[in-house]
């Protein structure tokens, strides 16, 4: 690059840090962005359930079947909160919302255990909450007590070992690729406003009459947000050690060059929907329209794999499920950036594409 | 750069949006080292056509030639060489005057030394010392102009492009800006000024009159007061109204205004007696009135020169 365009790209950066530096909702929206969300997701959800209030119909009521009835209780999966006298009680109490799960052993219960080819009790779950039905199947797996004369336990047939993650910690899980989940909250948003709120308070049509090239000003609009970014990944980064003993299992530079290109390549996002919106408020419209997508489909929160085809493929388009792939490798699989070469070759395609379109789209004109 | 005493030439300049024709076949020449001004109402098409003579419109046809520049092809060339001013005060106001002056500096890339020596002359020029450190968003309308006058002369351009500048400006600060245009005249330097005050349009060294996109009249403004094709004459009258209605069949008459105590009336020039026939028309309704032939004013002339064709309309 030329010194002179060097010279405009450092004259445009310094002045929109020295912007952003006096305008003190979006400073604290850099910091309190990921703190917030951090507290939210990190503290807030646990896709480990526990505690599911339940109702349990004993009408065998046999040493055995109290046994049992302990032994779920003191997995801490489902509290006992309610003993209906019957089946036709416990589905009222279900229907009421009072228990999200019921327990019934029936009266036969004894022949049941003897017998073996029948189910010794019956677990009833309320299907219109998201997480019971997986929690609760854990419990159909409680070994029966033993009886005299069939001494041993059951073992299972298959066993499952979690990798990474054996404690199943939602945090584990969530708090790396909420890194991503933030960044593409602030920056899409930051670019979008930056360019827009100039347009609108008619900056740019003085700055166009200039000599700046269109690629100096997108250039200089960027970098001061790619620092923004990296200083909130490692905010997060922080907190996820400190807080909730995330592991960072890769390395730290490997990250952050991650980092850095999703970084890039969502503010590229951000500078196309720039030169669609003409206003402030359109800008933030297209920013929220690209983002809830970008949460429910890049496998942030839900996995993908259960998605339709077509979804799929949208998720593919969207950098961020690229950059969850990313950081889950390196901070929890401790993977290197040549393992992940795939997600990180997707991401420049993107970047390239975006920051060309957005390029292209911009005019030193008006018309 | 050619040394033409030419700085701006446009030939059949038009520019439509839609269905409205903003611009309609303008012809332009601007000499250098001028003061020349565009006048017309809001919406006469002065800022479209400021935005194509300096690269940010495209003509839908004609031609323009700037500074020798094939303009919009050599758009890019001509940045260094104007000035523009929009409008709307479009710095940047939560920064202060200085880091305003400091980042226009680097945009037009003044080797630091030459950026040092330009801005404290612009601050000494302008008077800009007082505020310098305060957000331009604090600053009164004349403030806020004379910085912007200062960021778009930093680089010295030979060609100011100023879009009605002192539209939210008082007459205090319109005059001290109007002195600072001259003094950059002086210099050599071309300005191309729009506005749509009489008494500034009077100031230019030429001018043209814009109305709905069409240039209806041009030249010095003293030309265009001598040469005006109307009659101009002052009726003073105790009873303005009964005057006006007095008026009222007098076919010839173009326009009526009416100033204090007096009536200011334009009257065609196929009207071979005007003076004899209003007196006559107001003996006719009694009315006491002195009628006396007046010079015509830029205002005369703008007005006549905006007045629908006779017999056009209605």
């Amino acid at each position: 690059m030329a010194p002179a365009s060097l010279r405009r790209v450092r004259a445009i950066a310094m002045k929109e840090l020295r912007q952003m530096s006096r305008d003190r909702l979006t400073l604290a929206m850099v910091v309190g962005i990921p703190l917030l969300q951090m507290m939210i997701f990190g503290y807030g959800i646990n896709y480990d359930v526990r505690h599911i209030r339940t109702g349990v119909v004993d009408l065998a009521n046999t040493t055995a079947s109290r046994a049992l009835v302990a032994d779920i209780a003191s997995s801490q999966v489902v509290d006992i909160v309610a003993r209906p006298p019957g089946a036709e009680q416990l589905r009222n109490l279900i229907v009421a919302g009072t228990v999200h799960a019921g327990l019934y052993i029936p009266p036969d219960f004894e022949r049941r255990r003897i017998d073996g080819t029948r189910p010794v009790a019956q677990v009833i779950v309320d299907g219109t909450r998201p997480g019971v039905d997986v929690a609760v199947r854990t419990i159909s797996e409680t070994p029966l007590p033993p009886r005299a004369g069939t001494g041993g336990r059951k073992v299972p047939a298959i066993e499952v070992l979690t990798e990474f993650n054996p404690e199943k910690r939602t945090a584990v899980q969530i708090v790396p690729a909420l890194i991503g989940v933030i960044l593409s909250m602030t920056m899409v948003i930051f670019t979008a406003i930056g360019l827009v709120r100039e347009r609108e308070r008619g900056n740019l049509e003085l700055l166009i009459t200039t000599p700046v090239r269109s690629i100096e000003l997108m250039v200089g609009k960027i970098l001061p947000y790619i620092a923004v970014g990296l200083i909130q990944t490692t905010l997060v980064l922080l907190t996820g050690v400190l807080l909730f003993n995330v592991p960072i299992n890769g390395s730290v530079l490997d990250l952050y060059l991650g980092a850095g290109l999703f970084i890039a390549a969502t503010l590229g996002l951000g500078l196309v929907i720039s030169t669609v919106a003409t206003t402030q408020f359109q800008a933030m419209q297209l920013g929220f329209f690209t983002l809830l997508p970008s949460i429910l489909l890049s496998g942030f929160a839900f996995p993908f794999e259960g998605s339709p085809h077509w979804v799929q493929i949208v998720a593919q388009v969207l950098p961020l499920t690229h950059f969850v792939e990313i950081l889950r490798g390196v901070i929890l699989r401790g993977a290197t950036l040549a393992a992940l070469w795939l997600p990180i070759v997707k991401l420049s395609v993107f970047l390239l594409l975006a920051v060309s379109l957005a390029a292209a789209r911009f005019h030193k004109r008006l018309d | 750069m050619n040394g033409s005493a030419i700085a701006i030439e446009a030939h059949g300049l038009t520019r439509r949006f839609g269905n409205l024709v903003a611009v309609d076949h303008a012809e332009l020449s601007v000499p250098r080292g001028r003061i020349y001004g565009f006048l017309g109402p809001n919406g006469s098409g002065k800022s479209t056509t400021i935005r194509m003579l300096c690269g940010l419109i495209q003509p839908t046809s004609g031609t323009i030639r700037v500074l020798g520049l094939d303009i919009p092809r050599q758009a890019e060339a001509l940045r260094m060489q104007i000035g523009y001013m929009t409008q709307r005060f479009s710095l940047w106001e939560d920064l202060s005057a200085r880091e305003n002056l400091d980042f226009m500096a680097s945009i037009y890339t003044l080797a630091p030394a030459r950026a040092a020596q330009r801005i404290a002359r612009a601050i000494e020029e302008y008077r800009l010392a007082e505020f310098l450190q305060r957000p331009a968003g604090t600053l009164s309308g004349g403030q806020k102009q004379r910085l912007a006058l200062a960021a778009t002369t930093l680089h010295e351009p030979p060609l100011l492009l100023l879009d009605e500048p002192t539209s939210a400006v008082d007459p205090q600060s319109r005059r001290d800006f109007w002195e600072s245009l001259f003094a950059l005249t002086a210099t050599g330097t071309t300005i191309l000024v729009s506005t749509h005050y009489m008494d500034e349009a009077e100031r230019c060294h030429a001018l043209a009159i814009l109305d709905r996109g069409r240039i209806v009249a041009n030249g010095p403004p003293q030309q265009l007061m001598a040469e005006l094709p109307l009659q101009v004459l002052e009726i003073e009258a105790e009873d303005i109204t009964a005057a006006r209605s007095a008026l009222h069949e007098l076919k010839s008459l173009r326009s009526l205004a009416q100033l204090g105590l007096r009536l200011h009336a334009l009257i065609s020039p196929d009207e071979p007696q005007a003076l004899e026939r209003v007196k006559r028309l107001l003996a006719d309704q009694h009315v006491q009135a002195v009628v006396r032939e007046a010079p015509a004013s830029l205002e005369d002339v703008f007005v006549g020169a905006t007045l629908p064709a006779p017999g056009s309309e209605p």
